[in-house]
């Protein structure tokens, strides 16, 4: 069975070439086969397969993963929400920390003031009171109290 | 006879099938894909899909060319399929066709000859590889094979004239490889 043979419309060509395709593809043929045939009878080799392995290691990667994407996470968390506190408190104290020491400032001297009406006020209300008290003696004790002032005087 | 009797006729008459094509079926879908374990995975599935639809079978054509439908059915599939996934790792499986030149039984010739005939046959491997896929499937059908047209273009679903034309460029890249004329 040549070539020409099987293919219709092939355009002609030279014999001797034509002979030595039909040579080429005939050996080709002869090879495939016994190359295929060898290759059916050898024994195959089955690899076993370890389902259980391959999860528990792709369990243990996992859960591995999620423990260290949580800590990382947790890490990162604390750390900008102190930030965020540190921040807030410092601008806390810039917004309200100096108009409270102006007004302190500015309030200062009235307070001072006041301070100093109070007590003087109250001195003055605590000698009254002392010489309220030293002068309503009992009227059992007007007798030692007209000899201490004799005294007194003397 | 009862339905028990002509199953177990049925299932003798599939596993006659499978003992004389097997090797047939192998062999092609070796050469054609040129992966070892590929071509060992789709007979399996050939000869399982030809079990499930042996009821169907309705000797139209030989039970050769039907069970050849179904394999390059069944690697057109594989292809279309596993293209994207799985191309790399089929190619680290695959095997050159030129690697079967060096099962070229040496005959009478001298050893020259065999020198030779070996080198012609990895040239003819080399181009059967570049063909197209459905070139390549109609080459290895007609002359490795050795089906006549019109069980290919049955087995391939195409028409004779379509299958021509394959084989006719399929072949003249063959004698381009080998030094003749295109």
């Amino acid at each position: 069975m040549s070539t020409r043979d099987k293919i219709a419309g092939e355009p002609e060509g030279n014999t001797e070439q034509d002979s030595e395709l039909d040579e080429a593809l005939r050996n080709f043929r002869l090879s495939i086969h016994a190359w295929s045939e060898a290759i059916y009878v050898q024994p195959r080799t089955v690899v076993e397969r370890t389902p259980r392995r391959v999860w528990r290691l792709a369990a243990g990667w996992a859960l591995g993963c999620v423990l260290v994407a949580g800590g990382a996470f947790g890490g990162i968390y604390s750390h900008l929400s102190r930030q965020q506190q540190t921040a807030g408190w410092e601008r806390h104290q810039q917004g309200t920390g100096i108009p409270a020491t102006r007004a302190v400032e500015s309030v200062r001297p009235a307070v001072v003031q006041r301070d100093q009406q109070t007590h003087n006020e109250e001195e003055d209300l605590l000698a009254k009171v002392d010489s309220d008290v030293s002068r309503q003696v009992p009227a059992a004790m007007e007798p030692l109290a007209q000899l201490m002032a004799g005294d007194e005087t003397r | 006879m009862n339905i028990a009797t002509a199953q177990e006729n049925a299932a003798q008459e599939f596993s006659a099938v499978v003992a004389k094509h097997r090797l047939q079926i192998f062999r092609f879908l070796l050469s054609s894909t040129r992966d070892v374990d590929l071509a060992e995975t789709l007979t399996q599935d050939c000869f399982l899909k030809a079990h499930r639809n042996w009821s169907s079978f309705r000797g139209e054509s030989s039970a050769m060319t039907w069970l050849m439908r179904i394999a390059i059915n069944l690697q057109k599939d594989h292809w279309r399929n596993r293209r994207m996934q799985f191309w790399r790792q089929t190619q680290t499986h695959s095997v050159d066709l030129n690697e079967a030149s060096e099962w070229l039984p040496s005959g009478e010739r001298s050893a020259e000859e065999q020198l030779l005939a070996k080198e012609r046959v990895g040239q003819v491997g080399l181009a059967v590889e570049r063909l197209s896929e459905r070139q390549r499937t109609v080459f290895l059908l007609r002359y490795v094979e050795e089906m006549e047209l019109s069980e290919i273009a049955r087995a391939t679903g195409l028409s004779e004239g379509t299958v021509k034309a394959h084989l006719s460029r399929a072949v003249g890249r063959v004698r381009a490889e080998l030094g003749g004329k295109q």
